[in-house]
């Protein structure tokens, strides 16, 4: 299954650091007190970059609903085809959004609504990313 | 072509701005299509997107009897409809080119003002923007322009052009690697396109509201219809047979529950319209279809994926929007022609701008019940994207056709005094009422 590699920039290193380090780390804006993700310079709700720091998360979820890619564009996932890509909410805050390939998930068989937690997959040599996988 | 492209503020996107001051002033007065190919064949240069261009401005001048030397403004889509993912399909290079006009990508994958100004040899055009957005906003932009009086003359052409080889399947998503905002979504397999930004929460209203995916078949399958009916579409002229109920649910899937005849089909072609004031539009050889409003819209999702919630907020702002400009409400718009070229976004347009008293989730309702053009509801008269390929115009043409009676085979049996249409996704573009009055 050789995915995309995601390439870290200066501002969401020390995102893709926790992930390598297996942890889910996400921004957090101390004057919303709200988390942020995907990373992004500053907070999408009061447009500060001051406020904005780092939270530590549990990685727990829900699948809210999923497609399969039968057809896609990617080159390098055309031999993993069809397989599954899930939306998964976060318990901690639904706002916040993940997409998923549900490792252990079969094809077709996703259980919509069913708790996830997140497990870290390595993509290339020394880079991890966040995965989520159904707990029944 | 600095002098050409002076600093303007044209867009129409916050609430409670009132009534377009221009309501009315504006006018529509030609338009003309291309022959609509799936491809560019490489070899015939009366086919290249340039020459289809050309050809879709003198059409357009011809059917508002306007000469090359009365047009002063020229406002035209620069960018390749495929975008960075476009590859091999929309570039030509590193093949060689040819003898001028033809040394470069303009005229053969793109297409652009300064481009159409040498080829076309129009002497006295004075507004010609090299930055423009596409069809959804640039028809808001010329809009405004004419009003201003930065032009009174305005050509604007949309071209969509396709060469050999998978549409979006070259470029970043032939990489290995996901930089920048494709960090976020690429790992796990969207590309990103409207294609992934709509599939998600379609079927959250699907679970929302009840429904299947399938549902939206009458609507796909009436849209190929009214494509039939459309005597330049791709469709029309390329012996496609009428989509059915079983080709449809037995068709294959690109992102299941997406099937392949939920998407529009790409094709090389070019459309043009000409702007003008509504007092010049009097002596022209059309009656004018006049510009009730234009607006645009920008969202961002909150997180990684668009949801049902955010969907449905940022299309009932668009239709709050466009609805205070043109000083019109629901009931006031006769026809109606939204953005399918995926058809599982269609529904939040429907419902948002509440045509015909459709509000949320009555969308698979309304599509099983009588749509067609000779019916009580004639929905997208124009058949969209789906019915006559990925041109992105003919919401456009035939909204003004339908306004000026000349429609045809699909000319609708209710009212037809004013037309919405659109290419927007939910999350961004523009939207434009037109009226067979000015007021
Ligand atoms: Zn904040």
């Amino acid at each position: 299954m050789p995915k995309v590699i995601p390439v870290a920039d200066p501002l969401s290193k020390p995102f893709w650091d926790a992930v390598n380090q297996k942890k889910l780390l996400l921004q957090f804006c101390s004057g919303c007190r709200r988390l942020q993700y995907p990373i992004r310079d500053r907070c999408a709700d009061c447009g500060s970059a001051e406020k904005l720091g780092w939270k530590e998360v549990r990685g727990r979820g829900h699948i809210s609903t999923y497609i399969i890619i039968e057809d896609g564009r990617l080159d390098r996932r055309m031999s993993d085809q069809p397989y599954n890509l899930a939306l998964v909410t976060m318990d901690e805050d639904p706002g916040i959004n993940f997409y998923a390939n549900l490792p252990g998930t079969p094809v077709d068989k996703v259980p919509v609504g069913a708790p996830v937690e997140v497990v870290f997959e390595e993509v290339a040599p020394g880079q991890l990313i966040h995965e989520w996988r159904a707990v029944q | 072509m600095t002098t050409l492209d002076p600093p303007f503020k044209w867009r129409r996107e916050k609430l409670g701005a009132g009534v377009w001051e221009h309501r009315g002033k504006v006018a529509i007065a030609g338009y003309g299509h291309s022959p609509v190919d799936r491809r560019w064949d490489e070899t015939s240069m009366d086919k290249t997107l340039g020459a289809y261009s050309i050809l879709a401005c003198q059409k357009a001048m011809d059917d508002a009897g306007v000469t090359a030397d009365q047009i002063d403004g020229v406002v035209c889509c620069p960018t390749t409809i495929a975008g960075a993912s476009g590859g091999a399909a929309s570039n030509w290079a590193p093949r060689p080119f040819f003898a001028p006009p033809y040394d470069s990508e303009w005229g053969l994958t793109r297409v652009n003002a300064k481009w159409l100004i040498d080829q076309m040899h129009l002497p006295n055009v004075k507004f010609a923007p090299s930055s423009v957005p596409t069809i959804g906003e640039m028809v808001g932009l010329a809009a405004q322009a004419v009003g201003d009086g930065l032009c009174t003359t305005c050509l604007v052409i949309y071209p969509t052009g396709n060469l050999t080889g998978r549409y979006r399947r070259g470029g970043e998503n032939a990489e290995d690697y996901a930089k920048g905002e494709r960090q976020w979504t690429v790992p796990w397999g969207n590309h990103g396109g409207n294609d992934f930004i709509n599939i998600f929460p379609h079927n959250q209203y699907c679970i929302t509201y009840g429904g299947t995916h399938d549902d939206v078949a009458p609507f796909v399958i009436n849209q190929h219809r009214n494509g039939l009916l459309t005597p330049w579409g791709f469709n029309a002229n390329h012996g496609i047979p009428q989509l059915t109920l079983e080709d449809y649910v037995t068709s294959r899937f690109i992102l299941k529950p997406l099937r392949i005849w939920d998407c529009d089909r790409p094709v090389n072609a070019s459309a043009a319209y000409l702007f003008t004031t509504a007092e010049r539009a009097k002596d022209m050889k059309q009656p004018p279809i006049y510009v009730l409003n234009h607006s645009q819209h920008n969202f961002k999702p909150r997180s990684t994926q668009p949801v049902l919630d955010e969907i449905e907020m940022w299309t009932d702002h668009a239709a709050r929007l466009m609805y205070e400009g043109a000083g019109l409400g629901p009931e006031d718009v006769d026809i109606f022609n939204p953005y399918d070229g995926y058809s599982t976004m269609t529904q939040f347009f429907l419902e948002a701008f509440q045509w015909h008293g459709v509000k949320r989730g009555d969308s698979f309702a309304f599509y099983a019940g009588d749509i067609r053009v000779e019916g009580p509801h004639p929905f997208s008269s124009s058949g969209g994207n789906l019915g006559n390929g990925r041109t992105r115009t003919a919401m456009y043409t035939d909204s003004i056709q339908q306004l000026r009676g000349t429609a045809g085979r699909r000319q609708v049996r209710v009212r037809a005094d004013t037309a919405l249409c659109a290419f927007t996704t939910p999350s961004s573009g523009g939207w434009i009422m037109l009226g067979k009055h000015p007021s």
